[in-house]
């Protein structure tokens, strides 16, 4: 073999390991269960093989799947807006301040360090019956009686910010270091006030960030299913629940793929939408 | 005084971030006999008590041996990949780079699911093994990022210096490239670690009955109430996952100095 040839193949024998590792585990599987979605379990416990549709048509139409997926939908929704609202000002400080970024940085980084069923579980001690939160009325008297402040769709999405916040000042942050700050003064100079030429100079500069931040804030709060176990009632179930409900507890694994098919669809038409207009380079850099 | 606004709202933030977790610390220490307020005193019985649950150290070992075998599995085939992404002119290299970081653009439930049910149709059931390849997939993309980060940094021209040398390609990887790489690599074991360490999502999809990683552990704890052994394992947990990194990242500094990087 000539040199150049040798040269040619030598970077595929790098990459073959890991490429045949994402698409034996990653795109084989999730091609089979688009096929293993047209099957049916039958009462015996065994899979009918074949083309049936009556697992789309459960998906897709009854009510109850659907009202779980807007509701999901929803929670994410409103925890992105949350994130962004408390993230961008926390990001703005990080970047402008002077001196002690790294430590400010570092801070940051360490929720991220730390166990995500921790930090889940951790809010049973602020917000439960005994937690601290009860334990400080009731000493001065504000109530009589411990209030049960969790397991609703509130602390659900308490549980998301407070899990997903890290990855949206991360990302405001990468996009905001790499703003000239010059920019600021000169529009200040040209007679802008502060406010005023953060709102039409950092600001839009910043987007990208903040649209990184919010995909993946969006997408991990979606497709989360122990938060809501964790931190949500009896009817907080969202739609990854759903999805374990039917692969783990009925062992419907033909509806399960459907339904996680569905919820792919809807987060990846995402991705796809975000990747259209800013590419994934931006969130690349927030995750690297 | 917009500033000074903005002060305080990160504060805010940051006390937002910090308050659960130092109460699970705190709670830790609690002598009552529940885990929760009022604390009736200091006192290390929730740890001595932790030490002796059969069941808390086993999911410790399991997690252990599972995180360690992704960091190296993940680790070999992330370095390598990266070294073909960063050192060659591969065309197609943006396909192949989004086709590497897939694993994390899908949802990790439909991952765990496509997985499992795909694995189970080739008789491979719920096992340790399986548990492995879910970690390895999930992991590896966030390898291969922090590698690729660092490898950019590591010039060519020592490798080329050495084989012009006489050094041949297989003794310039073991001598020249591999020892510049080790902070690269060490990087992306700890990141593999400590995300393996850390994950239920996935696992709890994948794992075989009775078998318990730390997280799971708690998880299936939480079930019950939250008694004062769970703040006690928290608070183990966060020295781990903060103490290791933060190590990770002193011995890292201390590797690029002794080489005069």
């Amino acid at each position: 073999m000539s040199v150049e040839a040798r040269e040619a193949r030598q970077p595929w024998l790098l990459l073959s390991p890991a490429l045949t590792a994402v698409v034996l585990l990653l795109f084989v599987p999730l091609a089979f269960i688009v096929v293993y979605s047209f099957w049916l379990r039958t009462a015996t416990g065994a899979d009918q093989a074949g083309f049936h549709l009556d697992n789309w048509n459960e998906a897709l139409t009854d009510p109850f799947y659907r009202d779980i997926l807007l509701n999901t939908l929803k929670i994410a929704g409103i925890t992105t807006v949350v994130c962004a609202l408390m993230g961008y000002p926390a990001a703005y400080f990080i970047a402008r301040s002077k001196g002690n970024k790294v430590i400010l940085l570092l801070l940051l980084m360490l929720p991220f360090w730390i166990s995500y069923i921790i930090r889940t579980m951790s809010w049973i001690n602020i917000l439960g019956v005994s937690g601290a939160f009860n334990s400080v009325l009731l000493s001065l008297g504000i109530i009589s009686e411990p209030v049960q402040m969790l397991y609703n769709e509130t602390t659900v999405i308490l549980g998301l910010v407070h899990f997903l916040l890290p990855f949206m000042v991360l990302n405001v942050y990468v996009s905001l270091e790499g703003i000239d700050e010059t920019l600021e003064d000169a529009a200040c100079s040209l007679g802008a006030t502060r406010w005023k030429s953060f709102l039409e100079v950092t600001l839009p500069l910043s987007l990208p960030g903040l649209a990184a931040g919010g995909l993946l804030c969006f997408v991990l709060g979606a497709g989360t299913y122990i938060t809501p176990l964790v931190l949500g009632g009896p009817t907080d179930a969202m739609f990854a629940n759903l999805v374990f409900e039917a692969i783990i507890t009925q062992l419907d694994w033909p509806l399960g793929s459907a339904l996680s098919l569905m919820l792919l669809a809807v987060l990846g038409a995402l991705v796809l939408i975000y990747n259209h207009y800013l590419g994934m380079a931006q969130l690349m850099k927030g995750l690297g | 005084m917009g500033w000074n606004l903005v002060r305080a709202w990160t504060i805010l933030v940051y006390i937002f971030m910090f308050l659960p977790v130092a109460v699970v610390v705190l709670l830790s220490f609690n002598a009552s006999q529940f885990g929760s307020f009022p604390m009736t005193g200091f006192s290390f019985r929730w740890f001595v008590e932790l030490a002796q649950n059969e069941a808390i150290l086993r999911a410790f070992r399991t997690s252990l041996v599972l995180g360690s075998l992704t960091a190296v599995v993940s680790t070999a085939l992330g370095v390598l990949a990266s070294l073909a992404l960063v050192r060659y002119n591969v065309p197609g290299r943006n396909v192949i780079s989004t086709l590497l970081i897939a694993p994390i653009l899908v949802p990790e439930v439909v991952l765990a699911v496509a997985l499992l049910l795909f694995l189970n149709f080739l008789s491979i059931n719920k096992s340790f093994f399986l548990l492995l390849l879910g970690h390895v997939i999930f992991t590896l993309p966030f390898v291969i990022l922090v590698v690729q980060a660092r490898l950019v940094g590591i010039r060519r021209d020592v490798e080329e210096a050495a084989m012009s040398l006489g050094a041949s390609p297989v003794q310039t990887f073991f001598q020249i490239t591999l020892p510049l790489l080790a902070p690269a690599v060490f990087a992306g074991m700890l990141f593999a670690f400590t995300i393996s360490f850390d994950d239920i999502t996935g696992t709890l999809f994948w794992k075989p009955g009775g078998v318990e990683t730390v997280p799971t552990q708690i998880f299936a704890m939480l079930r019950n109430s939250i008694s004062p052994e769970i703040n006690a394992l928290g608070t183990v947990m966060i020295v781990l996952t903060v103490g290791l990194p933060l190590l990770g990242l002193a011995i890292a500094r201390r590797m690029a100095a002794a080489r005069g990087g």
